[in-house]
């Protein structure tokens, strides 16, 4: 949240993000900032708070681009970076009109089979940014993210990797049995930037928790257009002390 | 006398009664309290319930739901919808102008899983002729590989079931309190309707496992849905 916040103070523009499946908060203020083009997802909301509204009011005005997915369909398409290839199938979807506006989606014959079986394959995606907070990133340049293995594959399949980290540690986390199988290792990742407190209002698991009463503030602020530019003067545009233990 | 919200629950219950492993989202503090219910009944059901609080039942990533349904590990899942038709078809994206979050993995998860389609508001906004868009269909051609789908339609009015053969509900049974004329009013699709019954109520032992057991599983992850029923 702290490299969204800078990305809203340095006027970012023009963005295409990808919700790897979902999007929430920082898919709302980015929108309702005015950095993004095309928002590529399987949901925008704020979970708990309800609907994302700087999002909806923003899709109900035609003002952004969406392309809709479902959640296995953008994993699938990662995955198929991971490997190198050039797509890869996916039961279900077939049927829903989130097929037909998708040029990267195709509706082929299963060639294994003997009778008729239609499958939707799924091109890949190579997005050019993975960013993302992770509690730790050690010596050696590697960035421990748990058992979030979604950020390991966009990490994987991105062109570059930009992680913000609760703390540095000593030491290569990959010589350690216990931690390595939490790890991305420093192949994939461009660059690493200390941010403590850097999910807030968002959670770190075990470090800190979701600050649900700043959500629901942030949902009732977002409602209306003057309400979204009072939060970004109060929580953006100024660096921000508050998320900080008091 | 039992709540509106322990009727759905021992309703859910019923009718997912035979499972082995049931994935329950985040926003379904009834269908979580059936499976409570019936794991305190002493059935040696699988519960996964999707974005933990505190723990998480997955160490692959949130791919790793997909994968399990796409095996054929999950045998129900709950799904609701902005829009449903008379034809199982769900509606998570735009209706009246107005954007929804999105499809998320109804699109798969449909497919996947014997599915109970559930959303607490029956009226003729929610349950319309034709959904405006259709983010899972409700059924498939045959040539299309399709393990789950559809089982029954729960609403805070009445309980259908989805008969596959004629791509359509049928009325089963309403709720303590309503009527087959009065659910027809607020549903704004046709369906079959004989031999309509009345939604049996919870029993008294169904009820003391709800009061008991289940309210205090369902209170550490549904803390607001627990307070309002059951305190």
């Amino acid at each position: 949240m702290d490299a969204v916040r800078a990305l809203i103070r340095r006027k970012a523009n023009g963005l295409r993000l990808l919700g790897v499946p979902v999007l929430g908060l920082s898919a709302d203020l980015l929108i309702g900032a005015g950095c993004v083009a095309e928002v590529h997802s399987s949901a925008v909301s704020l979970g708990e708070a309800g609907l994302a509204p700087r999002f909806g009011e923003a899709a109900e005005r035609g003002e952004i681009k969406i392309v809709d997915y479902t959640c296995p369909a953008v994993h699938t398409a990662l995955q198929a970076t991971e490997k190198g290839v050039p797509y890869m199938p996916l039961r279900g979807v077939i049927g829903s009109d989130l097929v037909p506006p998708h040029a990267d989606w195709r509706v082929a014959q299963n060639p294994f089979a003997g009778a008729a079986d239609p499958i939707l394959l799924v091109a890949a995606i190579v997005p050019d940014v993975a960013l993302f907070h992770a509690r730790w990133a050690d010596e050696a340049g590697n960035v421990w993210v748990g058992r979030r293995r979604e950020l390991a594959t966009i990490a994987h399949a991105a062109r570059q990797t930009y992680v913000t980290v609760e703390e540095f540690r000593p030491g290569d986390m990959l010589d350690d049995e216990l931690l390595a199988p939490g790890v991305i290792s420093a192949t994939y990742v461009s660059g690493i930037a200390r941010a403590e407190r850097g999910a807030w209002p968002l959670g770190v698991p075990d470090v800190y928790a979701i600050d649900d009463s700043h959500l629901a503030l942030y949902a009732k602020a977002a409602r209306t257009r003057a309400g979204f530019e009072q939060y970004l003067r109060d929580f953006v545009w100024q660096e921000r002390k508050s998320s900080l233990p008091v | 006398m039992a709540r509106a919200e322990e009727l759905l629950a021992c309703l859910i219950a019923r009718l997912i009664a035979e499972a082995n492993h049931v994935a329950v989202g985040a926003a379904s503090p009834i269908p979580a309290t059936a499976c409570e219910l019936l794991r305190a009944q002493g059935r040696p059901l699988r519960v996964t319930r999707l974005h933990k609080r505190k723990g998480n039942p997955f160490s692959e990533g949130s791919r790793e739901l997909f994968d399990l349904a796409g095996q054929g590990r999950i045998d129900y899942f709950f799904l609701g919808g902005a829009q449903l038709d008379g034809e199982a078809n769900i509606n998570l994206v735009r209706a009246e102008g107005r954007r929804f979050p999105g499809s998320f993995g109804s699109a798969f998860m449909y497919f996947s899983c014997r599915t109970i389609l559930f959303r607490e508001e029956h009226s003729r906004r929610v349950l319309v002729p034709r959904v405006e868009f259709i983010s899972a269909p409700g059924w498939s051609p045959p040539e299309v590989v399709r393990r789950g789908g559809p089982v029954a339609l729960v609403t805070g009015k009445a309980h259908f079931t989805w008969q596959a053969d004629k791509r359509r509900f049928r009325l089963a049974s309403v709720h303590p309190g309503e009527t087959p004329a009065g659910v027809q009013e607020a549903t704004g699709f046709a369906y079959d309707e004989d031999a309509v019954g009345e939604t049996p109520a919870p029993t008294p032992l169904e009820l003391e496992l709800l009061r008991g057991p289940v309210a205090s599983a369902i209170a550490a992850d549904y803390p607001d849905f627990a307070r309002r029923v059951w305190s």
